[in-house]
């Protein structure tokens, strides 16, 4: 993590220096890109034999059974009403309907409605909670935004430590506490950020197994605390998921929507063989608003999620 | 843990119930509904694919025959295939080498190495009194080389620091050098998380295990991966000389096909699972009980193996005294129960390894860990007296005890009732065996008919 030092120290010199976020984005995604290009570009006609290959591409993306069974039935449809009958004008008609479905979730997070604006993350163990808070940091202070930092990760072994290193590393606050609860340093971080006039607070939690009833109970609870500081605080929820969950990444926005109310999520990991199809699964499923997805592990990797660059990366088609 | 898959393969094999043999169609619909339940699973497509085929192919052919029933002998088929999948049996970790054993954790970032390793090296002194050293080899992830520190601090296991300014072989190899020169058994190697197709990580992956020869290289990987877990784990595979797999949160809701997919791409055997955030959370993997939790079997031996580590046998040897005597079951057993109880994870966690039918009649029950707390809340509240003679309680010792758990008088009247009936059922036991006790508890616990 936070690989940008290593990046530089190894290199990779057949690659061009800065691919630049949508070259990454589609570095990412390439394999499903690739073979949805070979399917298409093959030249063929529109047949059952070809929805099937799509059938079998979209699942092994992780888009899952039931929102695979909604594409291919829309895609049907929209071939039969724009009377499609080749193989490559489907490409089109598929980046229609992925739109369809994805683009009700790209709405960009708006920090400028309060001020400190309280941002609370969540998420199983090892999705890339603290990790995605230093990014996030660095994506703020772009913005010329003051951030601060809460390290409410007071269970997993250096959490603490983590964050603090990375916030010296960078000029950025930490409010962390020798030990304790999470609701306790939070609680003094939103106060802190009140006295000194921060823009963004950024809450860290611990991971934890949405199977832990107890664990979900005390995440409720930081989150009351958070509003005891501030009236109205957290003003977002972000769900950070991992790109390499399977279809449990749906019932991980279930259950932390359910707890918490969950405002947006980020998606992170996009940069290794994983698709994150399973942003489909829940824009059919449960739709709440992707604010970030993260393709590479450089610091400014993790960037805000715009529906027509993530489908036009997925299908690979070419960058303009 | 795995409970969609299971109860869905229970729907599928009620549907052949009704058939009066295995055909060709009626085996069809099974199989659609099989290679469904296991893709939402999160079990590989290409796996989906051919375990479909092998189960196809064993159904339809001799070995159906002379079955009782074909609903029997499909599951039987699935079931057979399922562990085959999963590979034979439990292998355990290899030590024969001249010590230290070098152990290398490799995986994706997030997969849970760091926590595993430490889990590791406390399953290993404990249960097999090792000695072992731990070192972390992630000089990039910040403070990731602290929290293997404070895990060993934790643990009380020899820790061997190393900085972000060393080279991960030349931490690994000073680790080793000293690990030998300390008569240690086990060196396990923390390794950083690093993608398959991070070139330059997996070189160095490459270099620490020519430098280290681990005679265990453990991928480790999260039991919530989905279809992705192919291509992981055949990169891993064929950049690295695996010797197991870890899977871990398999405590989580996932449905975890990964450890189908995993094991089917390497080849290589799922020695250890993660089932909890406690450092005692790891067991040894089992693939037939595994298996036979798919199928709505239940885990009954490992539930007993966790009984007998946790469990404190004196105490659980009086209290069956008190039992088969019928007589002296007071309040402070009531409360023994219940730490046991919560020593083997609580009640939901045991819940998990109960067979399907069983844990599905007692989900009506809904197991709350909170209101076992209460209850024990409850008990330490009362004076030693009070809980030995339980009959003493009366309106005003209530609301003192109801004040001093911080509860409603009505829960203290609960416990107070539900005691009397175990204390009841615990008579009728001693006096009438099994067979009575399963009468009177009828209707005693919802959802149980």
């Amino acid at each position: 993590m936070f690989g940008f030092l290593k990046k530089t120290l190894s290199g990779t010199p057949e690659k061009p220096a800065n691919p630049g976020w949508l070259g990454k984005l589609k570095r990412g995604l390439a394999r499903t890109g690739n073979q949805l290009v070979d399917l298409f570009g093959g030249g063929g006609k529109i047949d059952d034999e070809l929805y099937e290959e799509l059938e079998t591409i979209l699942i092994t993306s992780d888009v899952g059974m039931d929102a695979t069974r909604h594409l291919l039935a829309d895609l049907r449809r929209e071939v039969k009403e724009q009377r499609l009958t080749e193989a490559s004008q489907m490409k089109e008609a598929l980046a229609h309907c992925l739109m369809k479905l994805l683009k009700p979730l790209a709405e960009l997070l708006d920090t400028g409605t309060h001020q400190p604006f309280v941002i609370m993350l969540c998420g199983v163990n090892g999705a890339g909670k603290t990790t995605s808070i230093g990014k996030l940091a660095k994506y703020f202070q772009g913005q010329g935004k003051s951030v601060l930092l809460a390290a409410g990760d007071t269970f997993r072994a250096a959490a603490r430590e983590q964050l603090m290193t990375w916030g010296e590393r960078n000029n950025v606050t930490v409010i962390a506490q020798q030990s304790g609860d999470a609701a306790a340093v939070i609680f003094d971080a939103v106060q802190a950020a009140q006295a000194r006039k921060i823009d963004v607070v950024l809450a860290d939690t611990a991971g934890r197994l949405t199977t832990q009833a107890h664990l979900m109970e005390e995440i409720k609870k930081v989150k009351r605390v958070i509003d005891k500081a501030l009236p109205g605080a957290p003003h977002e929820v972000l769900l950070v998921l991992d790109a390499n969950t399977g279809q449990n990444a749906l019932s991980q926005t279930k259950a932390f929507d359910e707890a918490l109310g969950v405002t947006g999520l980020v998606l992170t990991k996009l940069d290794g063989t994983a698709k994150g199809g399973v942003i489909a699964a829940i824009a059919k499923a449960h739709p709440i608003p992707v604010r970030f997805i993260g393709v590479g592990e450089g610091l400014d990797d993790l960037r805000p999620f715009v529906a027509e660059e993530f489908v036009s990366a997925l299908l690979g088609f070419d960058e303009e | 843990m795995l409970d969609n898959l299971t109860s869905r393969l229970s729907g599928v094999i009620k549907n052949l119930r009704g058939q009066a043999r295995l055909s060709e169609t009626n085996i069809q619909d099974a199989l659609r509904e099989v290679r469904l339940a296991l893709l939402e699973a999160d079990v590989a497509l290409p796996v989906v694919k051919q375990f479909i085929g092998q189960v196809k192919e064993a159904a339809l052919g001799q070995e159906v025959i002379g079955s009782l029933s074909p609903g029997q002998a499909f599951i039987g088929v699935v079931h057979r295939e399922l562990t085959k999948l999963m590979g034979e049996e439990n292998a355990g970790l290899n030590f024969n080498t001249v010590p230290p054993a070098v152990i290398l954790m490799a995986g994706l970032q997030g997969a849970g190495k760091t926590t595993t390793t430490g889990k590791l090296a406390k399953l290993l002194r404990d249960q097999q009194k090792k000695k072992v050293l731990l070192v972390s080899c992630d000089v990039y992830r910040p403070a990731a080389i602290e929290q293997l520190r404070t895990l060993g601090l934790q643990l009380e296991i020899d820790f061997f620091p190393s900085d972000l300014s060393q080279k991960p072989v030349d931490i690994a190899r000073a680790a080793h050098d000293w690990a030998r020169r300390h008569y240690h058994d086990v060196l396990i190697v923390d390794t950083a998380g690093r993608l398959a197709i991070d070139e330059a990580m997996m070189d160095e992956i490459k270099q620490l295990h020519a430098a280290m020869k681990p005679i265990e290289t453990l991928f480790v990987v999260d039991a919530m991966t989905g279809q992705d877990a192919v291509n992981t784990a055949k990169a891993f595979g064929e950049a690295l000389p695996l010797t197991g797999v870890v899977l871990t949160k398999l405590d989580g809701d996932a449905r975890g096909g990964a450890a189908l997919s995993v094991r089917h791409v390497t080849g290589k055997p799922i020695k250890f699972v993660g089932v909890s955030e406690k450092m005692t959370g790891l067991e040894a993997f089992h693939p037939d009980r595994m298996a036979q939790r798919v199928l709505g079997m239940g885990d009954v031996l490992s539930l007993i193996e966790e009984a007998q580590r946790e469990v404190d046998v004196e105490e659980a040897q009086k209290l069956a005294k008190k039992v088969q005597s019928g007589k002296g079951f007071d309040l402070n057993d009531f409360k023994m129960q219940i730490v046991q109880m919560r020593k083997m994870g609580g009640m939901s966690a045991m819940m998990d390894k109960l067979p399907a039918q069983l844990s599905q009649a007692a989900a009506g029950a809904k197991v709350d860990d909170k209101a076992i707390n209460r209850i024990e809340g409850i008990i330490n509240s009362m004076t030693p007296l009070e809980r030995a003679k339980p009959e003493l309680i009366k309106a005003s010792r209530k609301r003192r005890i109801a004040m001093g758990a911080g509860v409603q008088v009505m829960h203290v009247n609960q416990l107070l009732s539900q005691f009397e009936q175990t204390q009841k059922m615990m008579k009728m036991f001693s006096k009438g065996g099994i067979a009575k006790m399963m009468r009177g508890m009828k209707g005693m616990m919802p959802g149980m008919r």
